[in-house]
């Protein structure tokens, strides 16, 4: 039995895996069939019948998103059955079709927000009449409420039902459904709220018409005039591929782009919905305190005030780096440090040891995003990946609802759209793990996945969990040949960057704990606002950011620093891919490139950085030709390359875990970093879970 | 026409008991043990003998489709699934099958169980048939009391039966859907394939039958295929159960011969047409889905599958629904029209809004509210619906106003003209002459 068939498509010979779907077969044969049901990541609904075809012989048109070529038939002569995906016959079906979706559509786009990037207006100009038959009232459908970020309008639904089946498959939450039946049909989240789903904002995207749009972005531009710049979202540490929509000097909105490996073509909520906080807040010129109060300042007096702060004894500098910093910065500003004798760096939050071993397979993510889909077994430690990685934890969805994926999750208990066998909630989980029936699924897998979050390496026995965890993958064979199933989930889009450019503690150097507990006379800040900065003592802090937040708040002399949408700057995601974003609009203000401050200010504390462009940096970073670095080439060795790295014996290192439970790295998804916490969008969004979250005394 | 000793159903009208004992009386029961030893292939050959066609609708040769289900029975279970979903406009003999004769029916359900090894079946009752539910349910508890099913009882095949109440939608009598309602789900038709015998019931091979597909079976084993194919013209055997009603002077249930003339039919069971003969306007012969005939063509058609779809309409349900001359056709389409817009099931786009487009539309014809033009635009959005749709709903929205404006399209250009003309002179217009 063959694997392929024959199909005569427009007169073409065409030979096509059976598994395909007509569609398919008709696209590889160079046809384009117009749809709206059908998308290639969900389930197969049939139900719009635009893309019907004639299969010669067949006594009705076929909806050919439906029909599985295996199942289709040799003509009677055995030659290969003949479909038309043009001409009058398919032509008038998908005409009528198009009349009737018609019929009951508003006659709005001048004033929809999908006008321009419409499919039913793309396909109504292939398919449409010229005028309407329909002289009958036309059917309106009040709108439903789905929260701060999803805007209906529903009498514009052509009842594809994308929604519905994103929700209920990719998102896991079964919360959009169609009530009522016939023309009375309508899409609806039944209690009229929000999606409880940090990927809600995706049913705008599907939506092939303007029912569902964004709320935030309403009536603000035309897709037309709008700039458009592909490039990395920094909301969290996967990396997902985005498009930056800008007019003139603002961000407009914020779209996913397709990246199979990262984000297939999802992106969650902050990452599209934040774009408004980069416009809020923001530090937009050099600031000093003077008598207890921020003033403005020019560059020239924040750079001489800096220089007085920076002249105190080297072991009694402190920089401390973000989650949000770009490798540009990380290293100039490393270099700058180091220049200074300053040893007292780190990137990583308080109580983090991870990183600093120097084998860089120890903190990614070695299997992939993407490698969760071969995986078979996954034991997720101490991180919530719903939030803390919100597209990959769709992915793990997927895995388990179409693989066989089984999933054990260590750690504090959490609705993750998928069933998982919790073995426990802290470090004696992890120690007792071989006795649990977990250990077993593991072990039987062909490829086990044992994944590290911070939640259960940023405390004082986070390297003896580590190597537990890696010496758990080794027992469980998770480390073999091709196969290296052990990795790290970071929740800071800067974090792997800034361990690759080496922004740990120099040589008994101190870590951000040590130099936020006091201590220090100068800490600088970048961008560094997770933290607790209450133990700064009377510190001089400098403070190099894009916002006003916490570390602004404490500061003392304040560098405005670009954000990533406005800068083309570096960034290595949690399986470390490293990307880079492009400048979509102009920094704001007098704010300047994080790097760009450095070498700067490197001039005013005579210890200029040998580099004047940002590529120049780069190509330091890329080291010499031939050189192996991390930022060469591509920079990015998945899987097997890894292997050999994460064989070491780790028999006992690190010393004993405590059996504390693994605390919530992310106590609020919206709230993750200044960006957000400027964003009204993400304030309304988190107003809505925490009042969820509260109970309620029965009304 | 049909001699009472060649009747299947003999107690259609509740004359006797419907009880087991009655029952057994009458026939039902007998000899069951003994078919179902001669196992499946035999049930099947003798069906597919005896050139019995689905009674539901579709006419689709019964024994040829008890024998698409899997030759044997791997990781997942068998189903047989009775249609009694009975909500064609219509059509009734389901009702009096369940009311007053159970007991063929529960047999026949087990006798088609054995020749598609299936050890359960479910009867998807249609939600207003209440009185049947509970007939069904004594007449499934005496089957129970007296081990002719359940668990090893003596006709020595394991065999469950449980009763599944609708909630009243008329795309639930779509096989598919009919499924999806039985899982629990939303009543919306699948698309096909995959068919319900690969992949059905919680997707496990699954048939779908007619209630008086089933119920016929027993009989049919018992007297022998060739006496059940003895009666109607070839490739329309056996005995059929006719509805008739409308303007026939006794509207009736009655089981007939397939292939009677429609004249003998109502002459012998209806008391005539209301009027005489003269007095019929058309015929709608297979159930609300099906065009209707004009009375020329119809009077001495055979009432069987072959000649009514030469005469484009179908035996469908043989739900035969008279209609004499002070009938008003538009009105009467209008209203099926409704009924389908109604029952639509909303899920693909050609029946969602073409149901509704063509219901308005027919509701001004009634009045004579249109222009000339719009019945070529009618019966183009009929054409539009049909065959474009994942179920058949559609077609049967389609059919019966095709049928309509196919034999009776000068009645709507006359209603549309008779509206115009008072309205022209009441506002004094003066019209030109075009």
């Amino acid at each position: 039995m063959t694997d392929t068939f024959k199909l005569n498509i427009d007169g073409q010979d065409i030979e096509v895996p059976k598994h395909y779907t007509l569609m398919q077969a008709c696209e590889a044969a160079g046809a384009e069939i117009p749809r709206f049901c059908y998308h290639e990541r969900l389930s197969v609904a049939g139900n719009c019948r635009m893309c019907l075809v004639e299969w010669e012989g067949a006594p009705k048109p076929i909806a050919s998103c439906a029909q599985t070529v295996g199942d289709m038939r040799p003509n009677r002569d055995g030659s290969a059955p003949n479909v038309r995906t043009k001409g009058d016959y398919v032509q008038k079906a998908r005409n009528g079709v198009m009349e009737f979706l018609l019929i009951n559509h508003p006659l709005d786009c001048p004033i929809c927000d999908q006008g321009g990037e419409c499919d039913l207006q793309d396909q109504a100009m292939a398919y449409g009449r010229g005028g309407s038959r329909y002289d009958e009232n036309k059917r309106a459908v009040e709108d439903k409420n789905m929260g701060p970020l999803v805007k209906t309008i529903m009498t514009r639904c052509i009842q594809c039902t994308r929604c519905i089946r994103f929700a209920a498959e990719v998102a896991g939450v079964e919360e959009i459904g169609m009530i009522s039946r016939g023309e009375n049909a309508e899409i609806t989240t039944y209690l009229e709220q929000s999606l409880t789903s940090e990927l809600s904002g995706n049913v705008i995207d599907l939506c092939p018409v303007g029912a569902l749009t964004s709320k935030p972005y309403a009536f603000n531009a035309r897709p037309w005039e709008l700039r458009k710049t592909s490039s990395i979202d920094v909301m969290d540490a996967m990396g997902a591929a985005i498009r930056v929509d800008a007019k003139g000097d603002g961000v407009m909105r914020i779209l996913p782009e397709t990246n199979e490996e990262v984000n297939e073509e999802w992106l969650s909520d902050k990452s599209r919905f934040v774009w408004d906080g980069l416009a809020r807040q923001r530090l937009d010129k050099p600031y000093m305190r003077v008598g207890g109060k921020l003033v403005p300042t020019t560059w020239g007096e924040a750079f001489a005030a800096a220089q007085t702060a920076l002249s105190a004894p080297a072991d009694k500098i402190g920089v401390v780096a973000g989650d949000l910093i770009e490798v540009e910065q990380a290293k100039a500003a490393l270099d700058l440090f180091r220049a200074l004798g300053v040893q007292n760096t780190d990137c990583r939050p308080a109580g983090a040891a991870y990183g600093t071993d120097g084998v860089r397979e120890r903190y990614i993510l070695n299997p992939t995003l993407m490698g969760v889909e071969e995986a078979d077994a996954l034991l997720l430690i101490g991180t919530n990946p719903r939030v803390e990685a919100a597209v990959w934890n769709a992915r793990i969805r997927k895995s388990w609802l179409w693989g066989d994926l089984k999933v054990g999750m260590i750690g504090e208990a959490a609705d993750l759209t998928y069933d998982y066998d919790h073995l426990g909630a802290g470090g004696d989980a992890l120690a007792n793990v071989g006795s649990s029936d977990f250990f077993k699924v593991l072990k039987d897998a062909k490829r086990p996945m044992i994944v590290v979050g911070e939640g259960a390496l940023c405390r004082a026995d986070g390297e003896a969990i580590l190597s537990a965890a890696l010496k758990l993958a080794q027992d469980v064979g998770a480390v073999a040949d091709g196969w290296a199933g052990f990795g790290v989930l970071h929740n800071a889009a800067g974090r792997v960057g800034a361990l690759d450019a080496g922004f740990v503690p120099g040589d008994s150097g101190k870590a951000t704990g040590s130099i936020l507990g006091g201590g220090m006379e100068t800490v600088v800040l970048l961008g560094a606002d997770e933290s607790d900065l209450s133990g700064l003592g009377d510190a001089t802090v400098i403070y190099v950011g894009s916002h006003g937040d916490a570390g602004a708040a404490r500061a003392d002399i304040i560098l405005p620093c670009a954000t990533y949408t406005e800068m083309d700057a570096t960034y290595v995601n949690t399986e470390g891919r490293v990307q880079m974003t492009a400048r979509a609009v102009q920094p704001k203000g007098e704010a300047r490139e994080g790097w760009a401050i450095f070498r700067a200010l490197s001039q005013v504390m005579g210890k200029t950085l040998p580099y004047d462009t940002a590529d120049a940096l780069r190509a330091i970073l890329r080291g010499a030709e031939g050189e192996s670095t991390v930022f060469a080439g591509h920079g990015f060795a998945p899987g097997a390359g890894s292997v050999s790295a994460l064989q070491a014996d780790v028999t006992g290192a690190g010393g004993a875990i405590k059996a504390d439970a693994f605390a919530a790295v992310i106590d609020d998804f919206y709230l993750t970093n200044p960006i957000a916490r400027a964003s009204k969008t993400m304030a309304e969004c988190s107003a809505l879970t925490t009042a969820l979250d509260t109970p309620v005394a029965a009304e | 026409m049909l001699q009472d000793k060649d009747r299947i159903f003999t107690n259609l009208y509740g004359l006797h008991s419907p009880g087991l004992e009655a029952a057994q009386k009458r026939g039902a029961w007998h000899l069951t043990r003994e078919m179902l030893a001669l196992g499946p292939d035999w049930i099947c050959d003798q069906i597919k003998a005896s050139g019995l066609r689905g009674r539901g609708g579709a006419g689709f040769p019964t024994g040829l489709k008890w024998t698409f289900m899997p030759k044997e029975v791997r990781e997942r279970p068998h189903y047989l699934v009775v249609n009694a979903d009975e909500s064609e406009p219509g059509t009734c003999k389901d009702r009096e099958i369940m009311r007053h004769d159970p007991h063929l029916l529960i047999e026949g359900c087990m006798v088609a169980s054995r020749a598609m090894r299936a050890h359960k079946c479910y009867v998807y009752l249609r939600g207003e048939y209440i009185a049947e539910r509970h007939a069904m349910e004594a007449a499934i508890k005496e089957a129970y009391e007296a081990k002719l099913i359940g668990q090893n009882n003596v006709n020595g095949w394991d065999f469950d039966i449980y009763v599944h109440h609708g909630a009243g939608a008329y795309i639930c009598g779509e096989e598919t859907a009919l499924l999806e309602s039985l899982e629990g789900k939303k009543g919306q038709p699948r698309m096909k394939p995959p068919f319900p015998a690969n992949a059905g019931l919680y997707g496990c091979p699954t048939t779908v039958n007619n209630v008086e597909s089933i119920a016929v079976a027993p009989t049919i084993l018992r007297r022998g295929a060739e006496w059940f194919a003895g009666f109607g013209r070839p490739n329309n055997a056996g005995t059929k159960l006719f509805c008739v009603s409308g303007h026939v002077n006794k509207p009736c249930n009655v089981e007939e011969e397939m292939s009677i003339s429609f004249r003998d039919l109502i002459d012998t069971h209806c008391g005539g047409i209301r009027g005489g003969w003269d007095n019929l306007k058309a015929v709608i012969p297979g159930g609300s889905s099906v065009p209707m005939v004009p009375a020329d063509q119809i009077m001495d058609a055979y009432m069987d599958f072959d000649t009514l779809r030469d005469l484009k309409s179908g035996l469908g349900t043989a739900a035969v629904i008279v209609m004499d001359k002070d009938t008003d056709l538009i009105k009467a389409i209008a209203r099926l029209a409704y009924f389908y817009k109604h029952e639509s099931c909303g899920q693909c786009t050609p029946c969602r809004e073409g149901t509704g487009w063509m219901w308005r539309v027919m509701e001004r014809m009634v009045k004579g509210e249109a222009e000339h033009d719009e019945i070529d635009t009618l019966l183009d959005v009929t054409k539009q619906v049909e065959g474009h749709t994942i179920c058949a709903l559609g077609d049967a929205a389609a059919w019966p106003i095709q049928g309509l404006i196919r034999h009776f399209r000068p009645e709507i250009e006359a209603r549309i003209n008779e509206y115009r003309l008072p309205r022209a002179m009441v506002q004094g217009a003066v019209i030109a002459a075009e």
